[in-house]
Parts: C-alpha cells; structure tokens; sequence
C-alpha cells in the first residue's frame, strides 16, 4: 500500500512535469501517464509513445515497399540488428509476431521516450543495456522497415510450416 | 512521516517544475535592478542573442551567449584545433594551405556577420587573418569554417573584411605598404615605391562563395580599419590610414608627425564600371583559395594565378582621401550611412565627416591638393562635426540605431556614449581594462539592436582569479536600454578579443543544423553501413573503411598490418540522432584525434612503427557503454606474410 502512493504521487509528478515542459507532442500525453503507472499490458495491445496512433496492415505486403524498407535497414540499423540473431540489440524476426505495428514504429521514431516512459522498451533496456538510437528516420522510412519485418515474418512462417 | 515528508518534497519539485516554462522576465521586486537577474540565464532557459567573439592570436573565433556570456564554441579558423581535428584530419588539412605553404596558425580579427538590406542576416561569419593576409567564411548552419581566401599583394590584412549593406563585398586592406609585385629592394626606399592594395572580395548571393574580384592599387599608406558606407553611402567604402607619412623605420614616432592622416574613401561602384569597360590590368600573382565542401566533406585548395588592378590615379572617382587626424583607427559610419567617425588615436576628439558634405565637397572641387593623383578632401568641408575632448585615446564606435554613439577609450579606459548630430557626451563608464573594440548587436548595420555592449578589454589584471603570468582576455557587458549604461558582467574570452559580432538568437538557431545526413554523404571514402566495412592494401598503403555507432567500431579487429605501413582511418559516424559524435584515437598516431559528426566520414593516417597488437578507441563519451567501445589493430614484421583480415565480434 506505501509503495502504491508512492506511485501514484510520483506518477502524478512526472505528469505535471510533463504537462508543464513537455511541450509540442501533446496527443501522446495520455498514453504516457498511462504508461507510467507501469500497468502490466499485452504486448498486442501497447501501442507505445510517439507519433504513430494507427497503422493499418489489414492489405497484401507491398513488396516494393519492403524491398525499399530492407534498404534502409541495412543502411542504418544493420549496425546493431540483425534479424536472425541478437546483435547490439535483440533480432528482429518474429517481432511482428509480438508488438504492435504502431509499437514497432514508435520505437524506430521516438526511442528516446520509448525506453525511458514505455515499460517494455525500458525493459528492452535493461536487457541490452545499449539504447537503441534514434536515426532520424521518416514516418515513410520507418513504414517501409515495418513492411520488411512483415515480409521477413510471413515468409519465415510460411517456411516453418 | 516519513511518507508525508516525501510526498510534500515531490509536490514541492512539482510546483518548481510547473513555474519553469521561461516566464522569468517579468518577475518583479526587490531584485528587480540587480545586474545579477539581467544576466542569469536559469539552467535549461537559452541565451538572447549569439556574439561571435574573435579569438585574435588564437585564430580561432569563439560562440557566446549573450546576455550570459557563456561560451558555446570555439570555431576553428585560421589554427589547427587538435580537439576537432582541423587542421589534422585529411579532410580540413587543405583549408590551411596557402601561398606560403601550409600555415597551422593564423591572427584572426575582426569578425562580421552577413547582411541583407543592411540588416544582418545570419546566414554567414566573415573573419580576417592578419599575419598571411585571408578571409574566412564560417556557416551559421554547421557553424564551421567552410572557405578561406589569401589576398595577393597584401601584408598584414588588418581592414577587413567588414560586410557591405547585401553581403555585395567584403574588403582587405593592407596593414602594411609592400612592394607589389614583391622584389628584393632597399628598405629605405619604401616611400613613393611601396603600395597599400585595397581587396575588393565578392560574395556569391546564393552560396556565399568569395572571389577576389579586384585590387584598387593605392598609395603605401598603413590602412587600419574599414567601414561600408550604410543605406545613402552605401556603395563606399572607408578605410582609415595612418602612416601616410610612409615611414619604414620608429613608426611609433615616425608616423606620428604629420597633424592629420586620411580616411580613404572609395567608390566601389565606380571601381565597377571601370572593370566592365576594361580599365584595369592584370596582375600575375599566387595565392590560395581553399573550400569545403559540405557533401564531399573534403576541402580543396586552388591555387589562383591572376588580379585585377585598379590604378585610382587613373580611374578618376573611385578613391578620394578625407583628411582625419592624428593616426585614426576606427572608422565608423553610422546607421543612416551620414556619418563617418573616424577616432585619432592620438587625437583629443572623435571627428566625425558627413557623406553629404563629403559629396557636396567632391561635386565643387573643394580639395586640398592631391596625393600620388589622389584628391584630397577639404577638411573643413567635409567636417560635420567634433566630439570635443570626450577622453584619451579614442579607438572604435558602434551604434545604438537611436542616434547614440558609443566610443572606447584605450588610454582613459571607459566606454563613452555621445550624440550623433549634437555630438554631447550622454554618459561615460569605466572599462576593467583599456578597452579596444566594442559591439552592440547589429550596431555596425542599418538595424542595431540596441540592448546591450560588449566591451572587450586587453587588460584584465586582477578581475579574476591569477593563472601565472599569462592572464585570459576579457569582456563586459553594458545594458545600454537606459539613459545611461549599467555595468552588468565580466566573462573571459578566448585569445585577443579584437572585435566581435551579434544577433538575436532566432535569426541563426532555426536553421542551425543538427546531422549530416548519411545519404548526402559523397566522402569518397564514406562507409555508408556495417556490411561496406572493409580493409585494402595497396603496396604499403592500408586504408580502412569503418563505421562507428553506440557502441562499437566496425571492424574493431583488424590483422595483416606492417610495420612501415601508411594506414588510413576513413571512420564513418553512422549514427543520425542530434548530439551523438563519435571520436577515434589511434596509440602511436603521430596526429589529432577524429571528432566525427552524425553522418560524417574523416580521415587520419598511422604510420605503425613497433610490432605489437595496439589499440583505438573512441574519444568521445557516446553511451552507458562508450568505455567499451574500442578494438585492436595487429602490427606485424615488415617480412610477415600474414594476410589482411578484419572483423567484429568473429563476422
């Protein structure tokens, strides 16, 4: 219960603090005081912090897009991922299996808050203790990456089946 | 309790968070008139305006903030910066080549911002270098030095380079009168034989790029200073002179005998149009033209082969001489472009002509005789008017765009403030110590924003703790918003500060750039992911391809190196988040280390003398595991015949 307050007060803190420096990204203002009450939430369900509220997947892989997308992801993230392995950071395949695309997008375009306000990236952090960098990637960059992983997922089940 | 305590203490923090969004301006109260609460700039609040400070003997130019006074920057220019590599790596080496070979240390002055309309801009720094006669060109947008022009025919490149009202030109006039072209000849011949060049570089609207357009070849005369000609002058230039008496021994008495010395005034567009019909010649000579270029992120330096020269005794109406007295030094023109201050260093008065008159005067004829086929001015029709005995030993005047001058006084050392037009002294406040130069933001343009001065002072003794001998420099900073001006700060300055320049914050931070993009990179060497890393051998020359991110080199082990070998670092900075550089140090290096910006490629080179497995590191702190990220390079005998390899972590 004494823990609990504690919780409660400092979550409320952090939130005023927010409210009165955070400045610019508002529409996310809710989800990280949601966040920081460290509610323990399904993975499918968290959609993180940023500026990513929906992605839809619901058409075919656009293999153009993916192509386009394993690119940049050799350009700029291959330093510290790789996909079949852990490298720096964790391996990619099957991501699209255990986050949300809005989450997956998210960490790519706002890890900075991700690992310090979302539970799971920060628990990502701790795991791998390097936080994942911030390479200033577009919103149409990084959508294009998420279709890679969609592409890499689907083939790789469709393999193991 | 203990609870209570805690959480009283978090809403306590709260409260304090909640009260930081920057409303701190309008406090009132008893603290209202501290000078303190002027220049406190609360932590996470941001300074008022940029002042770009020269760093004089250092050659380097330094960012402040103002009203602060905290340093942000220190930019090299005209001197390698170990910090940074300038000057060391591969890339930047060439900025320093000049006709003398290359030079690692140059004497920067006088630093001008650019100006569109006669108001600044912020888009460009100008400084000067006086000892190998240059011009530099800083980018406000990567705040490094990106150009670098030598001036041919020039010694001591002093008046310069002082920004025209739409950055048309900036200028360099000779400090020193040599022979042009230059021979070997008795000293004592210099009067009548030697020659004061007055370099007219110009700007490129859209790029910025400097080109040394013309010389007008004027008399060995000693020029000191310059000031464009602002709004109805604009289009003139003014540079004040001494030694007209073209002595070349004592000058400390020698130059000092005549009563009056000459503001030479010159007409630049009238220089123009004799260059478009073909009066001039042109002059063989050798100097250097070094840039930077932002995509290739190397420089190049051009050798340049040719001037062109105008003789002003032969092209009427481009120079005329206004007579100043006693060994002028500064030489400054007002906002409205009317008045021309000109401060005789061994004169008891600030004498200040009129533009009008001045004209008036060349219309009617009115001269006092010539000098080597150049008019003279009459003094007394040019005259508007004498600041009369306002204090000792006057030296250089800025603007406060509401009809207030501001004049220092080396030898009584204070900072005086008189009226244009009346020409009554307002006010008067002692510097700590024997001031030089002075800036009001903007308060050499059309626009001053007349808030605050900066003096800068060559003395500072006991103004601060002792360091030994050697003292820093100083400034100090005046609120000028009042009737009179108030004394708010001294902060230390790096090198000699000889003048600086300022502006508001938001005309340069907008556009401040925070990466170079890795898909703009055309370095040749640039290693654009981990997969291009690689190593070649090419005889005895290695070059490695490698790229750095939080936290590790790739490769970080590298085998099949020889003694005697020239090896290479072309070191890629892969990352793309603001304020995340990479360094490199390489042990046994004869060099700097590599300071590499987000996206950025640099080169150093390192010549393994002993065998032995040696390794790098990365030199700046990058992450919670920056102490981790290094690797090792093999050395092997000369005779070894094992194979080139690379890796990292076994890949």
């Amino acid at each position: 219960m004494k823990s609990l307050t504690k919780k409660i007060v400092l979550g409320v803190t952090i939130a005023m603090f927010l409210v009165a420096c955070g400045g610019g990204e508002s529409n996310s203002n809710t989800t990280k005081s949601n966040d920081n009450s460290k509610q323990i939430i399904d993975p499918m369900n968290d959609k993180g912090i940023g500026p990513i509220i929906s992605v839809d997947i619901s058409g075919v892989i656009d293999v153009n897009m993916a192509i386009k997308g394993e690119e940049i992801f050799k350009g700029k993230c291959a330093a510290c991922h790789k996909m079949d392995k852990r490298k720096i950071g964790p391996e990619m395949a099957g991501i699209t299996a255990k986050r949300t695309p809005e989450w997956i997008m998210n960490m790519i375009m706002n890890p900075d808050q991700m690992v310090k306000e979302n539970a799971q990236a920060r628990e990502l952090l701790m795991e791998y203790s390097a936080p994942m960098a911030n390479q200033s990637l577009t919103e149409s960059e990084t959508r294009a990456i998420l279709e890679y992983f969609r592409q890499y997922d689907n083939e790789n089940l469709l393999t193991q089946k | 309790m203990k609870k209570i305590n805690l959480i009283i203490g978090i809403l306590g923090l709260s409260v304090l968070f909640v009260s930081c969004g920057g409303n701190s301006s309008n406090n009132s109260g008893a603290l209202n008139s501290s000078a303190a609460e002027k220049v406190y700039v609360a932590p996470g609040e941001l300074d008022e305006y940029y002042a770009f400070i020269s760093g004089g003997f250092s050659g380097q130019l330094a960012v402040h903030g103002l009203p602060s006074g905290r340093l942000f920057k220190v930019i090299p220019v005209f001197s390698q910066d170990a910090e940074k590599a300038y000057g060391y790596n591969e890339e930047t080496k060439p900025m320093l080549n000049t006709s003398f070979g290359f030079v690692p240390w140059g004497d920067a002055h006088h630093p001008d911002l650019s100006q569109t309309n006669g108001e600044i801009d912020g888009r460009w720094c100008f400084i000067n270098e006086n000892n190998t006669p240059r011009v530099a060109r800083v980018d406000l947008t990567t705040f490094e030095t990106v150009e670098i022009i030598e001036l041919p025919n020039s010694a001591g490149n002093h008046s310069s380079p002082y920004v025209t009202d739409n950055t048309e030109y900036v200028v360099a006039g000779t400090r020193f009168g040599v022979p042009v072209p230059q021979k070997d000849m008795p000293i004592d011949e210099y009067k009548g034989n030697f020659k004061g060049a007055l370099s007219f570089i110009k700007v490129d609207k859209e790029t910025g790029g400097m080109n040394l357009e013309f010389q007008v070849m004027t008399p060995g005369f000693d020029y000191d200073k310059a000031h464009p000609g602002r709004g109805k002058s604009h289009g003139w230039m003014f540079f004040s002179t001494y030694n007209v008496e073209e002595s070349n021994t004592l000058l400390e008495v020698n130059a000092s005998q005549r009563d009056k010395d000459f503001i030479a005034a010159v007409n630049w567009k009238k220089a123009e149009e004799y260059l478009k019909s073909g009066k001039y010649t042109t002059m063989k000579t050798n100097y250097a033209h070094n840039v930077y270029d932002e995509h290739t992120q190397m420089a190049t330096s051009t050798m340049k082969k040719e001037v062109k020269v105008i003789n002003p005794a032969e092209c009427p109406g481009v120079v005329y001489f206004l007579p100043m007295p006693k060994s002028p030094h500064g030489c400054d023109v007002d906002p409205s472009g009317e008045y021309i201050v000109g401060s005789g260093k061994l004169s008891a008065n600030v004498t200040v002509h009129s533009f009008t008159n001045m004209m008036n005067a060349i219309e009617n004829k009115k001269f006092d005789g010539e000098a080597y086929g150049i008019p003279i001015v009459s003094f007394e029709d040019a005259l508007a008017g004498v600041v009369k005995q306002p204090g000792l030993g006057p030296l250089h005047t800025e603007f406060d765009g509401k009809g207030n001058a501001y004049t220092t006084f080396f030898i009584s050392s204070e900072v005086v403030k008189w009226k244009l037009g009346t020409w009554e002294v307002l006010d008067r406040k002692p510097t700590y110590y024997s001031v030089g130069h002075l800036m009001i933001p903007g308060g050499n343009s059309q626009k001053p924003f007349g808030k605050y001065l900066v003096a800068m002072n060559k003395i500072t003794k006991d103004r601060y703790i002792p360091t030994g001998p050697e003292l820093c420099q100083s400034a100090q900073l005046y609120d000028i918003s009042g009737d009179k001006m108030e004394l708010l700060s001294d902060f230390p300055t790096v090198g000699e500060p000889h003048y600086a320049a300022a502006c508001p914050t938001e005309l340069i931070a907008p556009n401040s750039k925070k990466i170079y993009k890795l898909e703009d990179n055309h370095h040749p060497y640039a290693t654009k992911s981990e997969a291009e890393a690689k190593v070649t051998r090419n005889g005895n020359e290695v070059h490695i391809y490698m790229t750095s991110i939080r936290s590790h080199f790739a490769p970080d082990n590298i085998e099949g190196v020889k003694v005697g070998d020239k090896v290479y670092f072309h070191v890629t900075n892969l990352e793309q988040d603001f304020d995340v550089p990479h360094g490199v140090s390489m042990i046994g290096a004869n060099t700097s280390e590599l300071l590499i910006m987000p996206g950025q490629t640099e080169t150093f080179i390192w010549e393994p003398k002993q065998v032995g497995v040696w390794p790098f590191y990365c030199t700046d702190f990058c992450s919670a595991l920056h102490q981790e990220m290094q690797g090792y390079i093999r050395v092997s005998p000369r005779s070894s015949s094992i194979k080139l390899s690379w890796s990292l972590d076994g890949e």
